[in-house]
């Protein structure tokens, strides 16, 4: 068996645990981003209630807060406590976010602007979440801003110490004016701006979560600002130290660091951890196959292609060649995953055309061209024998498909199961097939994002190039998996075999055209 | 619609992301100080002296420089390193030396210093050196002092009349 990376077995499984309770509509782990954008707007909508009853000042600040945490509480307390564990949960998402495309290789390659990006955008929202806990000028907040201020008084930076203001006698509404203006206009701004850079790189960003996993974390939000409304610690107090203080952790965690570090470690150790994490898509890098070719000959400028695209790497232009079309698309290869969506985008990636000579399409893989494809489609059929002879295509990210192979079952891999032209279904089942298991990476989980989603429509004749209609529907099913979901996939083509063999027993009943058989994992 | 089962397994999953949420948010509690412990702060900001004397530049001197050069004295820039040392009885609680800042080490020292002390009473003691010239203290002080759980206290210098103040 294959090895598999234990970090990337135990995420799989995470992952079919939430498929079980969530479907993989709305499992949580395939809408991390997502999610994490729910709650900045949880946090956005909350804060800005709180922002109406806040006073910016230092002497009323904290009084401030405490009115709307306790007389205030059937609105304002609830508001505060959405506000905080909205922020809390964002946390949990992103750190899951960055461990799925960690675990699951989908950080290194092509991957890396999108990684490299992530990097300063947990840090920014790290940091709005430390000015937030500093508002409240509680014992929290002074301890907020004193560790601060050391840590910013190991820094070249600034001149004279930052930490000696909040010394009693010394202290000014300055800093607090410069945080409250932090974190209510220039962090949250530099954050937008940071995620409108992280997701540049990609097409059809979805970045509303849907409606279900909504409600279901906003009630899951209420319940737990009902249960456990947040509350300040007593007010600053410039001349005693707080023995005690409850820090929140996913923010905080960075001051009691400094019980045993420097300032200067600290940062040493912060900036470490962050370089670190910045060249970790080149720790070993990944190579990214070739770019997609165009070829203008067989590309008529339709542009679905380029519509396709997960990564925004084809845009069209004025025709250049002089044919009688008015566009053509081009490739920017720096962008190209190499994933082949377009190929299966193309209408002219169609088998049954030019069958005796060389089948040429408007955009192809240079490393697995389609007229390989057809010939190897028409070798993979010629060796086929048996009673119920299946074809099964899979893709090179899930369930190596190459296991299956057997006298009555023929295996082929894509690149990604968006890649198959719906022609080549049809082909296979013309030129010999009883039946095609089309496999590929779990629904909502395609590794080249919208491989698996693309096809799905294609199929279903809700996007170009369509699954003509008098193709047997009945003989075509899809069932996706992971690398882990092996055994699942066997007894599913087992199941198959029985069908297509009933079929094929009742041939003259069946219906012209009916659903494909879809199984979600 | 989902099923009652799906719905169940959903609430948990969502208690158990709510649980640890609320949970981290607050827990568990991070001791700044033991119960026995009261605290230090030393918040000082003081140019050191000179390391070299002022001296009055000779004729012969002057009419070497250039006429737009030519001052009556001369200062080099450097300053002192300072160093403070905090001693409750024997017992040294902080012991900083701290380099001049800026390109010629010419600027003032500002030095903050928290440091965990055990409760008690206790004989104060800081001593200030500010000049290299000088062997051992320039500016010292001594108090008795009682520190008591969570107590704060700062210590200052005040330029001006040469004293330290403790709060
Ligand atoms: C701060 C909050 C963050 C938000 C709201 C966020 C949101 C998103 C969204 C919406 C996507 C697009 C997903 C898709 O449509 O397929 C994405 C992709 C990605 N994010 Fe984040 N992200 C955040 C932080 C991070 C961090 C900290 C990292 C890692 C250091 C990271 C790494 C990635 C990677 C590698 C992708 C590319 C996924 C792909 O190409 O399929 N993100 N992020």
């Amino acid at each position: 068996m294959k090895f598999i990376n234990p970090i990337k077995r135990g995420y799989l499984a995470l992952e079919a645990w939430f498929n079980i309770s969530f479907g993989p509509k709305w499992n949580p782990l395939y809408h991390l981003g997502t999610l994490t954008f729910f709650f900045f707007w949880v946090v956005l909508v909350s804060g800005i209630y709180l922002f109406i009853f806040f006073d910016t000042s230092l002497s009323g600040a904290y009084a401030s807060v405490e009115y709307m945490t306790h007389e205030q509480w059937y609105v304002g307390g609830i508001m505060r406590s959405l506000h905080r564990y909205a922020s809390d949960a964002a946390i949990v998402t992103i750190l899951l976010h960055m461990f799925r495309e960690f675990a699951l290789d989908r950080y290194r390659g092509f991957r890396w602007f999108s990684w490299v990006t992530g990097v300063p955008t947990l840090w920014f929202v790290i940091t709005l979440g430390i000015t937030g806990y500093w508002l409240v000028w509680d014992e929290l907040g002074l301890y907020v801003a004193v560790l601060s201020s050391q840590l910013m008084d190991a820094l070249p930076i600034v001149a004279g110490s930052m930490a000696s203001n909040f010394v009693e006698g010394h202290l000014t509404d300055r800093f607090f004016t410069l945080m409250g203006f932090l974190h209510l206009l220039g962090q949250p701004v530099l954050l937008i701006f940071a995620l409108w850079i992280h997701v540049k790189r990609l097409a059809h960003v979805e970045i509303s979560a849907p409606r279900g996993l909504a409600v279901g974390s906003l009630l899951a939000l209420l319940a737990l600002s009902l249960a456990m409304p947040a509350t300040s610690h007593p007010p600053a107090n410039l001349s005693r130290v707080p023995a005690v203080l409850n820090l929140d952790w996913f923010y905080l965690n960075i001051y009691p660091v400094l019980d045993y570090l420097t300032a200067g470690e600290t940062w040493i150790l912060t900036t470490g951890i962050t370089a670190l994490l910045m060249i970790l898509p080149w720790l070993p890098p990944k190579k990214t196959g070739p770019a997609a070719e165009v070829h203008l000959d067989e590309c008529n400028g339709c542009g679905q292609c380029a519509v396709d695209c997960p990564f925004d790497a084809i845009t069209v232009q004025q025709r250049t060649d002089g044919a009688r079309w008015e566009y053509e698309v081009v490739v920017k290869n720096k962008l190209c995953a190499s994933c082949g969506i377009c190929v299966g985008s193309c209408h002219s990636s169609n088998p049954f055309r030019s069958s005796r000579t060389t089948l040429e399409t408007g955009i192809d893989m240079p490393q697995y061209p389609i007229d390989k494809v057809r010939s190897e489609t028409r070798k993979v059929l010629s060796e086929l024998s048996g009673e119920q002879r299946i074809i099964v295509f899979g893709c090179d990210h899930a369930y190596e498909v190459s296991a299956l192979k057997s006298k009555d079952v023929g295996v082929m891999s894509f690149l990604c199961t968006g890649m198959i032209p719906p022609t080549l279904v049809e082909y296979v089942l013309k030129n010999g097939a009883d039946g095609v298991l089309i496999t590929g990476c779990r629904n909502g989980d395609c590794y080249y994002r919208y491989g698996n989603i693309w096809m799905d429509k294609r199929f279903d004749e809700g996007r170009k190039p369509v699954l003509r209609p008098r193709t047997d529907r009945e003989r075509i099913a899809v069932y996706r998996a992971a690398v882990t979901d092996g055994a699942k996939l066997t007894r599913e083509i087992i199941r198959f075999k029985a069908h297509i063999k009933a079929l094929t027993a009742a041939d003259d009943q069946v219906p012209d055209s009916v659903p494909i058989q879809r199984v979600d994992l | 619609m989902i099923g009652a089962k799906r719905l169940l397994l959903q609430i948990l999953n969502y208690a158990v992301f709510m649980g640890l949420v609320g949970y981290f948010s607050f827990m568990p509690p991070y001791a700044r100080l033991q119960p026995d412990e009261a605290m230090i702060t030393l918040a000082i900001s003081h140019a050191g002296e000179r390391v070299q004397e002022c001296r009055k530049m000779d004729p012969a001197e002057m009419a070497k420089l250039p006429p737009n050069m030519r001052v009556a004295t001369e200062c080099p820039r450097e300053r002192s390193p300072v160093t403070v040392k905090v001693l409750l009885d024997k017992l040294k609680v902080i012991d900083r030396v701290v380099t001049a800042p800026g390109l010629y080490n010419d600027q003032g020292v500002d030095i903050y210093e928290s440091v965990r002390v055990p409760t008690g009473n206790y004989r104060l003691s800081i001593l200030m050196n500010d000049n290299v010239r000088i062997e051992g203290p320039t500016y010292q002080h001594q108090q008795p002092i009682s520190l008591s759980p969570a107590q704060l206290v700062v210590i200052q210098f005040q330029d001006s009349s040469g004293q330290f103040r403790i709060k």
